[in-house]
């Protein structure tokens, strides 16, 4: 489907909103004086791969974190799936119950993998799909060998997360989001804490879950892979969108100065 | 010997009888501290200020008195106030079992110090486990249930290990308001039988063999709790 970039960010009125994935509206966030974001605006449709790219310190992994709530915005508006989420007036969500539900929906995938080191990755798989969302035993067990499998991990499912590398405990981290059935799929830097040469086992994964048309939002400093996968691109400079496309124009022709001296910065 | 047989003339009865006490005391009070210890905990880490300061002030003056002086207190200030409590609503004054008040005083004891070996624990749990936990939709108590304590028992076990040693001869304290834990029960059978030696070497064995018996489970509780964690030693795995 063909959008203006405008109807991208959310100020496209009048448009249908039933395959709305998320939608922020004029999102804010400050932490103490000093404000990260200052009024970002997006929406990924279902089937979109946004890549959001900026420089250090330019609110990139806050505004994913803003997505589900790991930080309260400070205002601005978030809607998952066409159900917006209750916010107090400071921002934190008014509803317990609708913010642990929402968040089932949305799978994140951490820098650190951040993965239970006392459970085995097979019980890491399983562990929301179970707890959570009550999931029968054996069939989650089912399904997670599956996913690990997929995630070519097949053989490490009774291997615990600290006697693997990087590049397997992210895949595994992959698998585990995976397990939710997540209607969208947040991945906060997921290769920036990996040796180079563990980088590229992680990315094809995720490169396959982008064929198969998952709805992603997607933190990276890996430009080629945003522009090989990504359908659009979000480049944010202290705080605000400063530009955005689809990324053979971000890439290909930045119109921002900030943009060109970013991509020149990281060596594009 | 035949004074630690088990049947009179033998003393050893007595003693093994005080040494149940003891340790259902000491089980009794270290359950009950840890209890106070993971709400301590949590109130310190996550509540509000008044929570806080009221939790400060009962771990410092907990662990700023001595405990034998602690014991009179609550002792005696628990039975008088149940006992006035009692009064007051008409009913006669209340016998206090032993078990419970030992179990009662020790606790609060204990609890003041577990609050801090979990305090610890907690903060040394990875956040970014806590974090992943609340990502994907689980709600506070099973965080806490699945995630924080699992993971922060190979941090705290070192440290509750020690709690609980300290909890079976603290029970020796209870001595001095007249419970018949093994302290007691021993002063009494050498002082009848003028053989304090064999009678205090021999609570000396037992309070031993509960110190080595506690250190085989609690190893086994330690290897259990740091599963997934590679050893330090190295070359070696699990």
């Amino acid at each position: 489907m063909e959008m203006g970039l405008d109807d991208r960010l959310g100020n496209g009125a009048g448009q249908n909103t039933a395959d709305e994935a998320i939608k922020v509206t004029d999102l804010h966030k400050s932490f103490g004086t000093l404000e990260v974001l200052k009024g970002v605006s997006l929406t990924a449709r279902k089937g979109d791969v946004v890549a959001i790219i900026g420089g250090s310190g330019s609110g990139k992994s806050t505004l994913l974190r803003c997505i589900n709530f790991l930080e309260t915005p400070s205002s601005g508006t978030i809607t998952v799936s066409g159900e917006a989420v209750e916010m107090r007036a400071d921002g934190s969500p008014a509803n317990r119950r609708q913010i642990e539900r929402i968040r089932t929906r949305l799978a994140m995938v951490f820098q650190a993998f951040n993965l239970w080191t006392h459970r085995t990755l097979l019980e890491n798989v399983i562990e929301v799909p179970v707890y959570v969302l009550k999931t029968p035993r054996a069939e989650a067990i089912k399904k997670a060998k599956v996913l690990l499998d997929r995630v070519g991990l097949g053989d490490k499912a009774e291997t615990f997360p600290s006697f693997l590398s990087g590049g397997q405990q992210q895949r595994a981290a992959i698998a585990r989001a995976l397990a939710v059935d997540p209607s969208v799929m947040l991945f906060d830097e997921p290769t920036s804490a990996l040796d180079p040469e563990l980088v590229g086992e992680v990315l094809t994964v995720i490169r396959d879950l982008a064929a198969e048309g998952r709805t992603m939002l997607l933190v990276t400093h890996e430009m080629k892979f945003a522009r090989e996968v990504a359908t659009h691109i979000i480049y944010l400079y202290e705080g605000r969108i400063e530009e955005h496309g689809p990324p053979d124009e971000v890439f290909g022709n930045p119109k921002s100065p900030r943009l060109q001296q970013f991509l020149k910065t990281v060596g594009w | 010997m035949e004074l630690l047989s088990l049947s009179p003339p033998g003393w050893g009865g007595n003693l093994l009888r005080g040494l149940v006490n003891s340790l259902q005391i000491a089980l009794g009070a270290f359950g009950l501290g840890l209890v106070i210890g993971l709400f301590g905990a949590y109130g310190k880490l996550y509540g509000g200020v008044v929570i806080r300061d009221l939790l400060g002030i009962y771990t410092t003056v907990i662990r700023a008195v001595p405990e034998l002086v602690l014991i009179l207190i609550l002792y005696y200030v628990g039975t008088d106030l149940i006992n006035q409590a009692s009064e007051a609503m008409g009913y006669g004054r209340v016998e206090i079992s032993g078990v419970v008040a030992g179990i009662w005083v020790l606790g609060v004891v204990q609890g003041a110090y577990s609050t801090e070996v979990l305090r610890g624990a907690i903060q040394a749990v990875p956040k970014g486990q806590i974090e992943a936990a609340r990502a994907y939709g689980m709600p506070a108590f099973l965080v806490m249930r699945r995630v924080t304590i699992p993971a922060m028992m190979s941090f705290a076990v070192p440290g509750l290990a020690n709690l609980w040693l300290i909890a079976t001869k603290d029970t020796a304290l209870l001595a001095i308001v007249g419970f018949s834990e093994l302290t007691l029960e021993t002063k009494q059978a050498a002082a009848s039988t003028r053989a304090y030696f064999t009678f205090f070497l021999a609570a000396g064995a037992l309070y031993l063999i509960v110190t080595l018996l506690s250190g085989v489970v609690f190893a086994r509780i330690e290897k259990w709790a740091r599963r997934g964690q590679p050893s330090l030693r190295a070359g070696q795995s699990r």
